[in-house]
């Protein structure tokens, strides 16, 4: 186990720590990917791994991602848990017929004789001023295949615990880590144990509305439920962690309580995350509902340049003006009433 | 001693004709010209480099395609019943099907695809197991862990890679398995069978790949899937060892498959290994292959029968006689009648099962879809009741 820290903590190191204790814990655990040994990933989140665990079980491999998640389908197969690296969002495309008919379905394709738990690490969303086919927010193709887990940590000791628990998992679990969160720092005693997989959190509580976000919008619907106060809403914030499974019962005892919901996601919109939660409320939640159920998200275009992706992100502002919109006077959005 | 500057020497021609040529790394690689055989088409042996098994195993290989052809045939008619939903048939590919199962050991990893079967029931898994997919009662049927096989692939050439993996995982925990991948000549155009080949060589996994080129991807010529002098020659490019051989030749095909296991399981890194065979029925029984090629391709073909062919070698060594070949068709004709009347069962299938082995343990969201699911068929029940 590493050494007890009490110092601040980045969400990379935290990682790094998260499988650093793995390996140390279960020799059948092996790191693999596109520039994960020597390097140590290009966030570093295998930093040190090589040297410590030696080339047996921290690798570098042919710039092939179909080849390293079916490689990784492989060794499942004879026994191991391997933790691949998929070096970016949009980089993982090419795995996704590995991904979707392979690795999400191996266990029941065979009635549970072939479980294969792997982890795939995806860095994922923007914020971080990266050129095209590095910003995307994919969660969505992954959360539709039944099969995966999908995980997105908000926080540094999520980011260690939520990993832990992955690797340590039966199912496979794609890991989703915000790129933009790897160098956000918060006090943080590792190890850690944060509550399991198919648990949302409370961040925030509040009585006026509910913000439900995951990994990278956690800290904007933070920042926003502050920002919210000269406003005079007190704002709940939810954080998922977890997008399978997921937590309803969290999220109906929140809106039902508050009676108004806005789930921020910094995908683009149409048919994500964000619209599967929006049903989900409102379905649970109809008879509590003051106002309909809000999304704010990325715009339903592909990720844009650096340049202009302010534009494209979920803000605080954005965040704000659709709590704006919950109908607290009882008047319908302006947006949808007839002209 | 010589005070010429270097690049001086290099470029004297003299120099050049005074250096011993190197050898060609790539031409340990390279496979035969031809494929290799050690049966002509009349079963008589033809002189060869390559180690004849011995004659039990060859009778057994005989034995084995005889049961193989004679359950391919009965898989084919269980559709025409409405028994099976569909059958890809591999008549014809008998002894590349045999064979393939043969060269290696139980504890070694098979990889089939969906047109194996006859291999499966050859690596002695239940029919019915192997039949589960095609009835439609779930997918794989038989136990991949154990029986270390794994489900036959229908995303082709994705399974090259998963040989590539279990090969290095076995090695990584210190076992000799070998994993043999079958893939067919169409799915060497995937960018799969490319990532799982170059896996294998990088990291010197233990996998053959087992090429069958049958000449057809359902109707697509293998003209329409590579411009290589042969699909063999492929595995040259990443650094293994290839050969091609004769698929009709159940002797030639054992005997290259053995060394390429041989090669494999010592340390030597992948190999390739490419047959020339040929599909003699359809894709599937769903498929009209009139509508691709003429009947004479399929007679002239006909007439290279694998079956025939080692029958014909194995009389000739003494090694099978009428009697010999008598009880193999019985034995093959009880194995069908046997499949054919446990086909005939209707299968049960519990619709609970739909919610089991998503996950190790089903989501909270499973469970409800679960309730969902089992009050409807309680109020289906009640009204028929």
């Amino acid at each position: 186990m590493s050494a007890v820290t009490t110092t601040s903590v980045s969400m990379a190191k935290a990682l790094n720590a998260a499988l650093r204790d793995a390996m140390a814990a279960d020799e059948r655990v092996v790191v693999f990917g596109e520039d994960v040994g020597q390097l140590g990933g290009v966030f570093r989140i295998t930093d040190g791994l090589l040297a410590t665990y030696g080339e047996q079980r921290c690798f570098d491999t042919p710039l092939a991602e179909a080849g390293i998640v079916g490689f990784a389908v492989g060794m499942a197969m004879s026994g191991l848990r391997p933790v691949v690296e998929m070096q970016f969002d949009a980089f993982a495309y090419p795995a996704f017929e590995q991904i979707t008919s392979h690795v999400a379905k191996l266990r029941n394709r065979t009635r549970g004789a072939l479980g294969v738990p792997i982890v795939i690490r995806v860095p994922y969303a923007g914020g971080i001023g990266g050129v095209e086919h590095h910003c995307d927010s994919s969660e969505a193709y992954y959360a539709h295949t039944p099969g995966l887990k999908v995980v997105t940590p908000g926080c540094v000791e999520d980011a260690y615990s939520l990993l832990r628990e992955a690797i340590d998992d039966p199912d496979p679990v794609v890991f989703l880590e915000p790129k933009k969160l790897y160098f956000t720092s918060a006090e943080a005693s590792l190890p850690v144990t944060t509550p399991g997989f198919g648990r949302a959190v409370v961040r925030r509580p509040g009585r006026d509305a509910t913000l439900i976000a995951y990994g990278p919008s956690v800290p904007v619907a933070l920042e926003a439920a502050e920002a919210a106060r000269d406003e005079g809403w007190d704002l709940e914030v939810i954080d998922l962690r977890t997008l399978v499974p997921f937590d309803d019962e969290t999220v109906t005892a929140s809106v039902r309580r508050t009676g108004r919901c806005v789930v921020v996601q910094e995908a683009q919109g149409f048919a994500g995350m964000g619209a599967e939660i929006a049903a989900r409320v409102q379905e649970r939640c109809f008879h509590s509902l003051h106002a309909p159920v809000l999304r704010v998200a990325g715009l339903d275009i592909p990720y844009p340049p650096p340049k202009l992706e302010h534009l494209h992100l979920p803000g605080v502002d954005r965040v704000l003006d659709a709590v704006a919109r919950l109908q607290w006077d009882d008047q319908p959005d302006p947006r949808w009433v007839a002209a | 001693m010589t005070t010429t500057p270097r690049a001086v020497r290099r470029a004297s021609p003299r120099a050049r004709r005074t250096t011993a040529p190197q050898p060609d790394p790539a031409a340990p690689l390279l496979p035969s010209r031809d494929p290799v055989r050690m049966l002509d088409e009349s079963g008589k042996r033809i002189p060869s480099e390559y180690a004849e098994p011995p004659g039990e195993t060859l009778r057994e290989l005989y034995r084995r395609m005889v049961i193989g052809r004679r359950f391919d045939v009965q898989a084919t008619a269980l559709t025409k019943q409405g028994r099976l939903a569909v059958y890809p048939s591999s008549r014809g590919q008998e002894a590349c099907q045999v064979a393939g199962v043969m060269a290696v050991r139980p504890d070694d990893w098979v990889f089939p695809t969906y047109r194996e079967s006859m291999a499966l029931v050859s690596r002695g898994i239940d029919p019915v197991e192997v039949l589960t997919l095609l009835r439609g009662d779930w997918h794989c049927g038989y136990d991949p862990a154990a029986l270390h096989t794994a489900p036959q692939c229908t995303p082709l050439a994705t399974q090259t890679i998963h040989a590539a993996g279990v090969a290095y995982g076995e090695a990584y925990q210190g076992r000799d398995t070998v994993a043999l991948a079958f893939i067919g000549d169409g799915a060497t155009s995937e960018g799969d069978f490319h990532e799982g080949v170059n896996f294998a060589a990088v990291f010197r996994a233990p996998v053959v790949f087992f090429v069958q080129n049958n000449r057809y991807a359902i109707s697509v010529p293998l003209s329409r899937q590579t411009a290589a002098p042969s699909l063999a020659y492929k595995g040259v490019g990443y650094g293994i060892a290839c050969e091609q051989v004769d698929g009709n030749d159940p002797v030639a095909v054992l005997a290259v498959l053995n060394r390429a296991v041989e090669h494999a399981r010592s340390g030597n890194g992948p190999f390739l290994v490419e047959a020339h065979t040929y599909r003699l029925e359809p894709h599937t029984n769903a498929d009209d292959a009139s509508r691709y090629r003429t009947m004479d391709e399929v007679e002239a073909w006909l007439g290279r029968d694998p079956i025939a062919r080692l029958e014909a070698y194995l009389r000739g060594a003494g090694v099978l006689d009428d009697a010999a070949v008598e009880a193999v068709r019985a034995e093959a004709e009880a194995y069908a009648a046997d499949l054919r009347e446990r086909m005939n069962a209707e299968p049960t299938v519990d619709p609970m099962s739909l919610f089991d082995h998503v996950y190790a343990t089903p989501t909270p969201q499973l469970l409800e879809q679960r309730e969902q699911v089992r009050a409807e068929l309680a109020a289906e029940s009640e009204v028929e009741s």
